[in-house]
């Protein structure tokens, strides 16, 4: 293919390939997140806000991504309306735990190397394919990682492929090093997690449709901010309430304000009477 | 001397014409305006090798001539308009940007010695928050930009095509209408015989301003036959 060399653009812009990453890397390193490390600041940790719990809860028609609105930073709560639940493209999301700052720009990364492949190559990629780009970004950040600005996602989409509709809903998770793996029905990652998965194990069924999904995962986020202190509850003061995301056969939706506070305050008046929130069968 | 001189006159007009003679050779594309954006009807058989493509949110491109030259531009205007917005901001990515860009790239290998001039013609069309803000600008092989307005025709028969075209166009021309209009004119492009154009041979997209964010949407064959019969 003739490349015309006196152009006023680089050749960068002109060399094959579809992924917006690998041209950053190219042409611009210096804006990708992993590039800025701090040299000789070894492995002292740096202070920055951190972002904490996400949900993902699958169900027979999809998947949904939940985030608490909390970021801390030591013990001082940076920010308590942060949106940690992002669309990815038009059937996935991802939602992010860790360094807020790298976590945020890794996400618009993320966002742009889809988009920017469905654009040059006129296809979307399949889910795994996606899961794997993300799983790139996010080794490619192991320098800061080492140096505690880690950011870890969550990531959950629409399979188009998939055999049946009930199996379509996927979650994947992630570790520091870029590590994918593959989570079935419910996932949580970030401080509150181990909590929202104690939640999750009890509250999960098989048969769950989405309103059953947004449900059991409110619970999970209450339960996670009833014992974690980073993770902030729903606050019917400010009506500041999870950011709650649906993705299914129709594509990605982020569910409105009065949908997430009616199902908050329906969580919240359950717990007037049963803290604890509600009780499994024994036997 | 062993070949004789050829005034610069000379060597610019013959570059001139061999680029024309290939964009002349292909099949018209039309950009035009409707009620709720920019319409783009290409006469394309090929449903994989496009000729109109989204570049950003509110930008798209149209382009007549040789394939892997203008596939080469649009790659780049990709490349360019995400950098933009991934560095900046989403709103901070223009169609005059690309617009100017393009004509240089076009300019500098129209008058450099070496290389053959591109055969391409390409329109990059933006649409605003109201139709008085859309824009439409269109290259030549030599990087010349024009701005137009409502209707911009490219390639084979681009002359006879546009005339079609003008006739019955207006800006707040219905979607439905606007399309059928279109076939028709691609379908004067010979003055003797009007053809008939089918769904299948045709490649059919929109800016539409109703859209959020992602304003381009492409559409299927299926989708653009009912819409050719209603008429």
């Amino acid at each position: 293919m003739q490349t015309p060399d006196h152009a006023t653009l680089p050749p960068a812009f002109f060399a094959p390939g579809s992924s917006f990453s690998d041209f950053l890397a190219q042409h611009a390193p210096e804006l990708l997140p992993g590039q800025r490390a701090v040299a000789g600041h070894g492995s002292t940790p740096i202070e920055a806000p951190h972002g904490t719990t996400i949900v993902a809860v699958t169900h027979t028609a999809g998947v949904i991504l939940a985030g608490d609105r909390r970021a801390t930073m030591g013990s001082m709560i940076a920010q308590r309306d942060i949106e940690k639940v992002f669309q990815g493209d038009e059937f996935s999301a991802v939602g992010i735990a860790g360094t807020a700052g790298v976590a945020v720009e890794m996400v618009r990364l993320f966002q742009v190397e889809l988009e920017h492949y469905e654009k040059i190559e006129g296809v979307t990629l399949s889910l795994e394919g996606k899961a794997n780009r993300l799983a790139l970004l996010i080794r490619n950040n192991l320098p800061m990682a080492m140096q505690g600005l880690g950011a870890v996602p969550l990531f959950a989409g629409y399979d188009l492929e998939a055999d049946s509709p009930t199996q379509a809903g996927r979650i994947f998770s992630y570790d520091m090093t870029g590590g994918r793996y593959e989570e079935h029905s419910f996932h949580s990652v970030g401080s509150g997690s181990v909590f929202a998965r104690g939640s999750l194990k009890k509250l999960y069924r098989d048969d769950f449709v989405e309103s059953d999904a947004v449900l059991a995962s409110v619970h999970a986020l209450y339960d996670a901010a009833d014992d974690d202190s980073a993770t902030g509850g729903p606050d019917l003061t400010r009506r500041i309430y999870p950011v709650i995301a649906a993705v299914s056969a129709d594509g990605f939706r982020k569910l409105s304000e009065e949908e997430v506070a009616a199902v908050t305050e329906q969580v919240v008046a359950e717990r007037m009477t049963s803290p604890g929130g509600p009780s499994a069968p024994l036997r | 001397m062993p070949f004789g001189y050829v005034s610069p006159e000379q060597i610019m007009k013959d570059r001139a014409d061999y680029a024309r003679k290939g964009i002349a050779r292909g099949r018209a594309v039309l950009v035009m305006s409707y009620a709720d954006g920019i319409l783009f009807v290409a006469e394309n058989p090929s449903t994989a090798l496009h000729k109109i493509s989204e570049i950003y949110d509110r930008i798209a491109f149209a382009a007549v001539g040789k394939y892997n030259e203008f596939e080469n531009l649009r790659v780049a205007g990709v490349r360019m308009c995400d950098l933009r917005g991934y560095s900046y901001d989403r709103r901070d990515v223009t169609g005059r940007a690309l617009a100017n860009t393009y004509a240089q790239i076009l300019g500098t290998i129209f008058s450099s010695g070496g290389e053959k001039p591109f055969e391409v013609e390409i329109t990059v069309a933006e649409i605003g928050e109201t139709a008085q803000e859309d824009q439409l600008y269109r290259l030549t092989y030599d990087g010349s930009v024009a701005d137009e307005h409502g209707v911009v025709v490219m390639g084979g028969s681009a002359d006879t095509i546009g005339a079609a075209l003008r006739e019955g166009h207006r800006d707040d021309i219905p979607f439905d209408e606007g399309l059928r209009l279109a076939v028709r004119a691609l379908g004067a492009a010979d003055t003797e015989t009007t053809r008939t154009i089918s769904a299948e041979q045709l490649e059919v997209a929109v800016l539409d301003r109703t859209r959020p964010r992602r304003t381009f949407r492409r559409f299927t064959d299926a989708q653009v036959a009912p819409l050719l019969q209603s008429s």
